[in-house]
């Protein structure tokens, strides 16, 4: 009696983790299709943003099979839900590599999502397009960065601001989220700045937290900073979820868009979406897409976009572009490279060209940064941003800023036999990193 | 609910905001009337504009005219609503209505037929051209038959001081009778002298006019003027800056007050409900931030259906919302009770997992029918903009909250203290086993209390998604502040919630100048596990046996 | 009376077979993985390990959430914080030995302190490059908080959902001043980009089943202790403040020595958890102080059965693989099904798996026995929150 129960005592943990060892072990079906992964939240505090890109991610996948697919398979999206649990976007990227099989990964929104993914897509060699705008200092073999890198973005929007149709703006206040992004970009900002004659006092940086909702004191800090009797501008870096709250209080305090214009590098259509923009017409973003751009490729995204979401006010956004961008680089590269072995891509991809949706052309450059124009916007009555400015050519991701010290000197440069991802210029030596 | 249902909106101070809508509705004496000729040739201007720069020249060309006729296209233009057609270059003022826009001539208003969007060219604007329009139109208003409107035009040069307006000025302030309107012109006059060439001894009395203003805007001006005046005057205006910049010192601590017991009626808000689902009956409620979120989304529908059929209320969309939020929380809410809680009493650490649960479910619910990006909720106009008293300035929507969250806050109390249900509510929570001898249905007590606060808690998300993001987050971001505010105050007192909401709310905006908004909250919190070490049951701590039960 | 005394020896004889089962994945798990050729049936592959390594550590941090909730009352809402300092010291010895590797080859700042200009290593990082000096930290820091903080509360008697309210307080301070950049801990994105540990490069098939051997092998050595413990006349004592804390201090035992003793170890345990974590996953941020990881916890331990061993270990392993699996299979639904189960197993498994199991195999006893069944050391109601009845 007591042998038995001891028995299936242990047969039952033994079994129980077997089994559950065995589930997670076991590798799906493989028809003959191609699989890509999609890493977005679905849920947690970045599904707000992150869930319209796996939607922008299942409608190219499905465009690109209605053209017929790529090497003649049909593409599949494999979706998972990290969550916007950063270690949880490490355990879904190695599932996806290593068990799902997939030939690349589009996904990742914060900076700290994507350096969590980093090193399994190092190890497992596998492909991250990564679609959002980020602070910079990063060159990965395995990344492809579609998104704006801070002269993408940051240091055009602060150009147009000194000029005369900017405002001739002299006194700045660099406003933002405390985490890396805007920390990284305000300090490319300062020495920028700095750089064109603007001293210290002119400065005024300011950091909150997360989610942050109560903007009575900052809102009227910027007014104090702002009546000092020079043109005053604010650049905000802050994140998503504390936008609305900000923008409300700015409209309720009266800080208008010709008194003390607010230049924004995380708003776009899908944020201005849950506010009223009527009281903040004429305040600005940087982006490298608007969905008002007015081209033939964008009018046809826009159609296909709201056919797919079945919904006709649905609005596009900058890093929906980006993996526009990112998707039709990868399937190009692919077809060059006539496999889709990431080893053969990543040779492949470096110089393809595809048609971006504001009118040109983006190339995927050696440093895995793309090229990009640089539009800056001024906020409508009715949530879209106009285009007032635009660079008069492409500018090209720098991955290490030239105004931050220690990044200067280093350059990034994927194609053989240079092959690195940090090489200093100055020191003629492929940075620290010993692998790839 | 019968809470601060504003039956009129309180007008605000006329802002400089106001300023363009109505400048299209007056209709002015014909003083200077210039040839209608003239006026059509420089709206001409604007189709053949090449840039921003050309606009702007095109706007004060216009301006020059001195016809006040030009201030409906120059409105219409600083809204982005004037056009080109481009088949002839004519220049209309166009409503948009989906694929098509109807016309109307830029100087008389008269309807001028239709067009489909592609064969209109809109007169594209930035913020030097729409400051530029602001800066003419102040001095092309100036003669209105409407006391606001002049005023207002007053504002409108002050802060953007011209010196080609001082002798419109002083046509206007010789007419005046109005005094405040009056006195407003003079300061605006004196702003512009100071960006004249004008001598020193009438820029010296302009300095003393605008340093009795005592206002930011003075001093910006007197600063800017400052940098490059001659020696004389910079002492002067040196020394008005500093008189100024002592005035505003002392409103900065009542201005630091009202933004503490602004945020502190937020915290009170968010926190009210859980006073009674947790405070009172024990429920460790992790799904109370859901209830705030389901009122902030009843009023987004309840907002969508208003704008459906009948936008003209728009306005008092949040009036309406009030009752239709209690109600879907506290259906909610007496779900969860009668569904969940209700097997749970006398083990509340398992409210926390089951509730835990019930948010997870909850904010998934949402985000499946909303959608996971953010709703816009509207704020009504009654609810949008600010005034000043003396240099506090108070926004609306502030103003409203604090009176709310205070309505609210009293209502409980006199349910809780003066009513029956009050009275068995306090009676079951405190001894379930005699209230129950007693004949009260403890069971239907239980439901309806947890209704109460579930409602209240859907009310506070009304008043919520008028400051902040209507998203599946929304109640995320309140729990845990929602949690501190009542512990702190002491579980079970709703006078405790108040003070703790007030006091939390006041620390944490006068920490935030010094210590910065990050800093600031991780001094607030450190001074509250400090703070319950000294009152290990908050500020008001319940007495007696009830305690250690 | 004898079937008591079966049944204790028996919950013994199960703690015995875990930690036995434990020491045995530790041996046979690097085996498989390493030994075995990918082809076989057999072979264990890399992300299993890893999954597997990091359910461990989680398994470990309800171990030490289960022994100061469920064998002495307190209900901590804030040992994710304990368990991220952990990780924040092991992390920072982990960064140190990228050493001249980083990016910008800067031999002794780390790559994020190098970009925001930092000019010098701030004082709490110095040390860190020894791992003696890491290994230290990572049981005192997390000890030492521990007992400060429950010095503070315990003396002052600062009881159920005020206690528990007070260390949501502790960990979101942590969270906010982790994020601060000027910390100098990495801010939002935490520290990553690990190279080695103690010589081995930490991405390398040996040093990952390495490290989940010692998983398994502390979380065994653990299980020893915390067994140990509640065995022991300390652990009839936590037992007794748990569930009549003024009693025990009337018959003249003082509750707050032996609820600091046991916070401070749970804390350490806590800590230990995050230190095997941080290498296994590759990344610590402050993400990991998050009121609402640390409510996790208490969600596992209370699923699995609380004041119970085993419970916990379960639990953690059970939610975190339903977790996964279910981000997979379900990305858009299974909120839906994870809210679901926690409101079912707190509806119809009060004490949680293990002690359903444990009914149910005394239920059957007594219907062959005949003898009435008695529940282990399951407390009898919920204490720790005394505010209601």
């Amino acid at each position: 009696m007591f042998e038995v129960k001891k028995y299936s005592r242990r047969l039952a943990g033994a079994v129980m983790i077997a089994g559950s060892i065995a589930f997670t072990g076991s590798v799906r079906a493989e028809g003959d299709t191609i699989k890509i992964g999609v890493l977005h939240s679905l849920s947690g505090t970045m599904a707000i943003s992150e869930t319209t890109l796996k939607d922008a991610m299942l409608m190219l996948i499905e465009e690109q099979n209605k053209k017929g697919g790529v090497l003649g398979k049909k593409l599949e999206a494999v979706v998972v839900d990290p969550a916007s649990d950063w270690p949880l976007f490490a355990e879904k990227a190695r599932d996806l590599i290593s068990k799902d099989k997939v030939s690349a990964v589009f996904g990742c929104w914060t900076s700290v999502s994507r350096k969590s993914v980093l090193p399994v897509f190092a190890e497992l060699d596998n492909l991250l397009f990564y679609p959002v705008q980020y602070e910079g200092e990063e060159s990965q073999r395995n990344v492809f960065y579609t998104g704006a890198a801070p002269n993408q973005q940051a240091i055009p929007a602060v150009d147009y601001l000194m000029s005369e149709d900017g405002g001739s703006v002299k006194r700045w206040v660099l406003a933002g989220t405390d985490y890396v992004y805007p920390q990284t970009t305000n300090k490319i900002l300062q020495a920028y700045l700095k750089s064109k004659g603007v001293a210290d006092e002119d400065i005024m940086v300011n950091y909150t937290p997360f989610g942050h909702s109560d903007w009575q004191t900052i809102v009227s800090d910027i007014k104090k900073f702002g009546s000092a009797g020079k043109k005053t501008a604010v650049v905000s870096t802050i994140n998503g979820d504390a936008n609305v709250p900000f923008y409300k209080e700015l409209a309720n305090q009266g800080i208008k868009a010709e008194d003390i214009p607010v230049v924004a590098f995380s708003v776009g259509e899908e944020e201005l979406a849950g506010l009223d923009t009527a009281p903040l017409v004429g305040h600005l973003t940087a982006w490298n897409y608007f969905q008002s751009v007015e081209t033939p490729g964008n009018a046809e995204f826009i159609k296909t976009w709201r056919a797919f979401a079945k919904n006709d006010k649905r609005v596009t956004n900058d890093p929906m572009e980006a993996h526009y961008i990112g998707f039709n680089m990868w399937v190009k590269a692919v077809e060059k490279a006539g496999t889709t072995d990431p080893d053969a891509v990543i040779d492949a991809i470096v110089g393809v060209s595809v048609p971006n949706l504001s009118g040109g052309y983006s190339t995927m450059m050696p440093n895995h940064h793309i090229t990009k124009p640089v539009l800056i916007g001024e906020i409508q009555a009715d949530g879209q941003m106009e285009t007032v400015w635009q660079t008069s050519g492409l500018v090209t991701g720098d991955e290490w800023s030239d105004y931050l010290p220690e990044s200067k000197n280093l350059i990034a440069d994927w194609r053989k036999p240079m092959s690195c991802g940090n090489f200093n210029v100055a020191t003629g030596k492929c940075g620290g990193q010993s692998t790839n | 609910m019968t809470i601060s249902a504003p039956k009129y909106p309180a007008s605000p101070t006329i802002l400089v905001a106001a300023l363009l809508a109505v400048l299209t509705l007056v209709v002015f004496a014909p003083s200077v009337r210039a040839d209608e000729a003239v006026v059509r040739a420089g709206l001409a201007k604007f189709a053949t504009a090449k840039g921003f720069g050309e606009v702007e020249a095109a706007v004060r060309e216009l301006a020059a005219t001195g016809d006040p006729a030009v201030s409906k296209p120059l409105a219409a233009l600083s809204e982005g609503n004037l056009y080109v057609r481009k088949s002839d270059a004519a220049v209309f003022i166009a409503t948009s209505n989906g694929e098509t826009l109807s016309l109307a001539d830029p100087l008389t208003g008269a309807e001028a037929g239709t067009a489909k969007a592609g064969e209109m060219a809109k007169v594209r604007v930035n913020n030097a051209v729409r400051g530029a329009i602001r800066a003419v139109s102040g001095s092309l208003t100036l003669g209105s038959g409407d006391a606001g409107v002049r005023l207002a035009a007053a504002n409108a040069i002050f802060s953007r001081p011209d010196p080609n307006t001082i002798d419109a000025l002083d046509a206007a302030i010789a007419k005046e009778t109005d005094a405040t309107v009056k006195a407003r012109m003079q300061i605006a006059r004196s702003s512009s002298v100071l960006a004249s060439d004008r001598s020193d001894e009438e820029k010296s009395a302009a300095i003393k006019l605008i340093s009795g203003l005592g206002s930011r805007e003075a001093l910006n001006l007197l600063t800017s003027f400052q940098s490059n005046a001659p020696d004389r005057l910079k002492e002067e205006a040196a020394s008005a800056i500093r008189s100024i910049n002592g005035t505003l010192m002392a409103w900065d601590v009542a201005q630091n007050v009202w933004y503490g017991i602004s945020l502190g009626s937020v915290l009170l808000l968010a926190a009210i409900g859980l006073a009674i689902t947790f405070g009172v009956m024990g429920v460790i409620n992790m799904a109370h931030g859901e209830m705030v979120m389901l009122g902030a989304y009843t009023t987004f529908a309840v907002q969508e259906a208003i704008r459906a059929t009948a936008p003209g209320l728009l306005d008092y969309s949040l009036i309406a919302a009030l009752p239709c939020a209690f109600v879907v929380a506290a259906a909610v809410g007496i779900a969860v009770e009668r569904g969940i809680i209700r097997f749970l009493y006398g083990r509340p650490l398992e409210t926390l997992l089951a509730t835990w649960g019930v948010s997870l479910i909850l904010q998934q619910a949402v985000r499946t029918i909303f959608g996971p990006t953010n709703r816009e909720v509207a704020n009504p106009s009654w609810m949008s903009g600010g005034f000043e008293i003396g240099q506090l300035a108070i926004t609306w929507n502030r103003l409203w909250i604090v009176a709310f969250s205070l309505a609210v806050f009293a209502l409980l109390l006199l349910i809780s203290n003066r009513s029956a249900w009050g009275l068995q509510m306090r009676a079951v929570t405190q001894n379930r086993r005699m209230a129950a001898s007693m004949g009260i249905r403890t069971p239907w007590v239980d439901a309806f209390t947890f209704g109460l606060g579930s409602g209240i808690a859907g009310i506070a998300g009304v008043a919520l998604s008028q400051i902040g993001n209507v998203s599946p987050n929304l109640g995320q971001g309140y729990i845990i502040d929602s949690f501190m505010v009542v512990v702190f105050g002491g579980v079970g007192n709703l006078w405790g919630t108040l003070l703790g909401a007030m006091s939390l709310g006041i620390a944490n905006k006068f920490l935030e100048p010094y210590a910065g908004a990050v800093l600031g909250k991780i001094i607030v919190l450190v001074l509250i596990i400090l703070f319950i070490q000294k009152r290990p049951r908050g500020l008001f701590a319940l007495k007696g046996r009830a305690v250690e039960a | 009376m004898i079937a008591a005394r079966l049944l204790k020896n028996g919950i013994d004889r199960r703690i015995a077979a875990t930690i036995a089962l434990l020491v045995g994945a530790a041996v046979l798990v690097p085996v498989l993985h390493l030994a075995v050729p990918e082809s076989s049936p057999f072979h264990i592959p890399a992300h299993a390990v890893v999954l597997f390594g990091k359910y461990l550590c989680y398994a470990l941090l309800a171990l030490a959430l289960d022994l100061v909730w469920g064998y002495c009352g307190i209900l901590s809402l804030g040992h994710g914080a304990f368990f991220a300092l952990g990780g924040y010291a092991m992390g920072m010895y982990l960064m140190r030995q990228i050493g001249d590797r980083g990016v910008y080859a800067n031999p002794v700042l780390p790559d994020f302190m190098v970009f925001l200009n930092w000019k010098e290593l701030p004082w709490f990082w110095h040390g860190f490059d020894q791992f003696w000096f890491a290994a230290a930290a990572i049981v005192l820091v997390p000890g030492a908080l521990a007992f400060g903080f429950g010095w503070l509360a315990f003396r002052s008697r600062v009881t159920g959902v005020y206690l528990s309210i007070i260390t949501q307080a502790l960990t979101y301070a942590l969270l906010l001043a982790f994020f601060r950049n000027d910390m100098g801990f990495g801010g939002n994105n935490g520290l990553t980009d690990f190279k080695d540990i103690l010589g081995f490069p930490v991405q390398a098939p040996a040093t990952r089943a390495a490290l989940f051997a010692a998983t398994a092998l502390a979380l065994a050595a653990f299980i020893a202790v915390t067994a140990m413990v509640v065995g022991s006349k300390l652990g009839k004592l936590m037992v007794a403040v748990r569930d009549a804390e003024s009693r025990t201090r009337f018959v003249g035992w003082r509750p707050e020595h032996i609820k600091l003793f046991a916070f401070t170890l749970s804390a350490v345990m806590a800590g230990i958890a995050g230190a095997l974590y941080v290498p296994q996953v590759g990344i610590i941020n402050p993400s990991e102080f998050a009121p609402a990881n640390s409510i996790e916890v208490v969600i596992w331990v209370a699923i699995g059965g609380r004041g119970t061993i085993l419970g916990p270990i379960l639990g953690a392993m059970l939610v975190n693989w339903t977790k996964s699996w279910f981000t997979a299979a379900l990305p858009d639904f299974w909120l839906f099904a994870l809210g679901a189960l926690f409101v079912a197993v707190t509806l119809f498994l009060p004490k949680g798996v293990i002690g359903m199991w444990d009914q149910w195999r005394a239920a059957r006893r007594s219907r062959v026995d005949g003898v009435v069944p008695a529940i282990g050391t399951q407390p009898r109601q919920s204490l720790g929150t005394e505010a209601a009845e």
